[in-house]
């Protein structure tokens, strides 16, 4: 069973079917106890970090979330859900920044709104672009997928460079797009609205929780 | 590199597409949710609905066509008319609604622009600014609220730094002047707003043909552009879109 974690702001239906669609017995948990009852965890998003946290902490999705993903049940974050894999986030926040489930090293922050050459760039990071995915980390999560395919993001902040990042996509800079620790994956963008390589991304996830289980 | 997007929109009155010509006499173009499905499989970037009834009628939003659409379709959508809450918004999104589109009740209280994006975000929250050109010969433009019946006095690219300033992650602008006129975007509008902005600018209001598309994004340096009829009618495809603005050099997603 694949847990969707509802912390009562994320767009869950979509991601809902979309797993669904996959042949997975999807479950949308409030509880912490049915999210340590799954064989893999997907933590949507839409909202905004500090907002997000405070109800993951509120309800102990987080601490269930650290533990399931500390004895290797697949997770993956989406969007929003990839910040919040991250130590801290400054989205929103009220002291400097607000702290995360802590699963990844680095602070999420702003998007700069100019490149390098001073070039302006519209933020909110809005609409269909490119990810290159590089490193043996991420290659599960992205099988079958050519690379450069183009994904649907919404986001004004990303999340910080590490050594997990996995796939990666170029705005005002390039910034991780996807990232991969054991089995905790994240990605910036939103594979229940990217159309057929969405769909390919969320059936790998779906493998893995098979596998496994 | 970002794709510049093509959106097809939906006028949705008592469940069905409509189109209005400058916002009256319209016409019937279907099933949203067909419409939205055959835009999906021919690769349109995103779609919108904006309930056009919403808004005069008091009436709020079509949670049942979002839930519907979160349903049925893979891309992004929005869904526009009639919100006037933080509530209603968060009702909207838990249906499945990827973003809002306001136009009238952040007009009133712009305070509701600053909450909804604190609560779910600046990218889900889309300011619609519907604008008509001032007399004179100008480069001014008035907002205009209630579906173009209202006018606010409110100058449209100050009204947009305004909005973008309150945490509106997307400007959608209407020209009231080309809507339905199929002349083309009103380019000098377009431009204004993008620029004066730092977040995307959908044009929106008068294509009739194919140029008109790279026309927006060149000369109105628009973010996405968006159109109904040509597309409800099937004059033109989004593919045939794509198409005419890569060979103007635009990155797009085919």
């Amino acid at each position: 069973m694949i847990a969707i974690v509802d912390y009562k702001k994320g767009n869950i239906k979509s991601v809902e079917r979309g797993l669904a669609a996959c042949g997975a017995d999807v479950r949308v948990m409030e509880t912490a106890a049915g999210i340590r009852e799954a064989d893999g965890i997907v933590l949507p998003g839409v909202g905004a970090f500090t907002d997000a946290m405070r109800t993951l902490e509120q309800t102990g999705q987080a601490d269930a979330i650290r533990d399931a993903v500390g004895a290797g049940v697949p997770f993956l974050g989406i969007c929003l859900g990839m910040h919040l894999m991250y130590e801290a986030g400054e989205e929103h926040a009220l002291d400097g920044v607000t702290p995360g489930l802590g699963l990844l090293p680095g602070v999420v922050g702003r998007m700069p709104a100019c490149d390098a050459q001073g070039r302006a760039y519209k933020v909110p990071h809005v609409g269909w672009n490119t990810v290159d995915v590089g490193g043996a980390s991420g290659r599960a999560l992205f099988e079958g997928i050519p690379n450069d395919s183009f994904f649907y993001f919404t986001h004004s902040y990303q999340a910080p460079d590490s050594p997990y990042t996995c796939g990666r996509t170029t705005h005002s800079a390039t910034f991780p797009s996807a990232c991969a620790r054991d089995r905790a994956f994240g990605v910036q963008f939103h594979p229940e609205k990217s159309s057929d390589a969405g769909a390919a991304l969320l059936a790998n996830f779906v493998r893995m929780v098979r596998a496994d289980a | 590199m970002l794709a510049k997007r093509v959106i097809p929109c939906m006028d949705v009155k008592d469940g069905r597409v409509v189109k209005g010509v400058n916002f009256v006499g319209l016409r019937d173009a279907g099933d949203p949710i067909e419409l939205a499905r055959t835009y999906d499989q021919e690769r349109a970037d995103e779609v919108i609905f904006l309930d056009i009834t919403a808004t005069s009628d008091g009436r709020s939003t079509a949670i049942d066509l979002a839930s519907r659409a979160s349903e049925e379709l893979h891309l992004p959508y929005t869904v526009g008319g009639g919100f006037r809450t933080v509530e209603d918004i968060r009702q909207m999104i838990a249906a499945g609604a990827d973003k809002v589109s306001v136009n009238s009740a952040a007009v009133r209280d712009p305070s509701l622009i600053t909450t909804a994006a604190r609560a779910f975000g600046t990218q889900a929250i889309l300011v619609a600014i519907d604008a008509k050109r001032v007399s004179g010969g100008v480069d001014k433009w008035e907002v205009y609220t209630a579906g173009g019946r209202t006018a606010t006095g409110l100058d449209a690219v100050a009204w947009a730094c305004e909005a973008a300033r309150r945490g509106a992650g997307e400007i959608l602008l209407t020209s009231m002047d080309r809507d339905g006129s199929r002349e083309g975007f009103d380019c000098a509008l377009t431009r204004a707003v993008a620029r004066a902005v730092d977040i995307p600018v959908i044009a929106s209001g008068g294509v009739g043909c194919l140029e008109h598309f790279a026309q927006g994004i060149i000369e109105g340096e628009a973010d996405a552009v968006l159109a109904a009829s040509v597309f409800h009618f099937g004059e033109l495809s989004i593919r045939q879109v794509k198409e005419d603005m890569a060979s103007h050099g635009i990155p797009v997603r085919m």
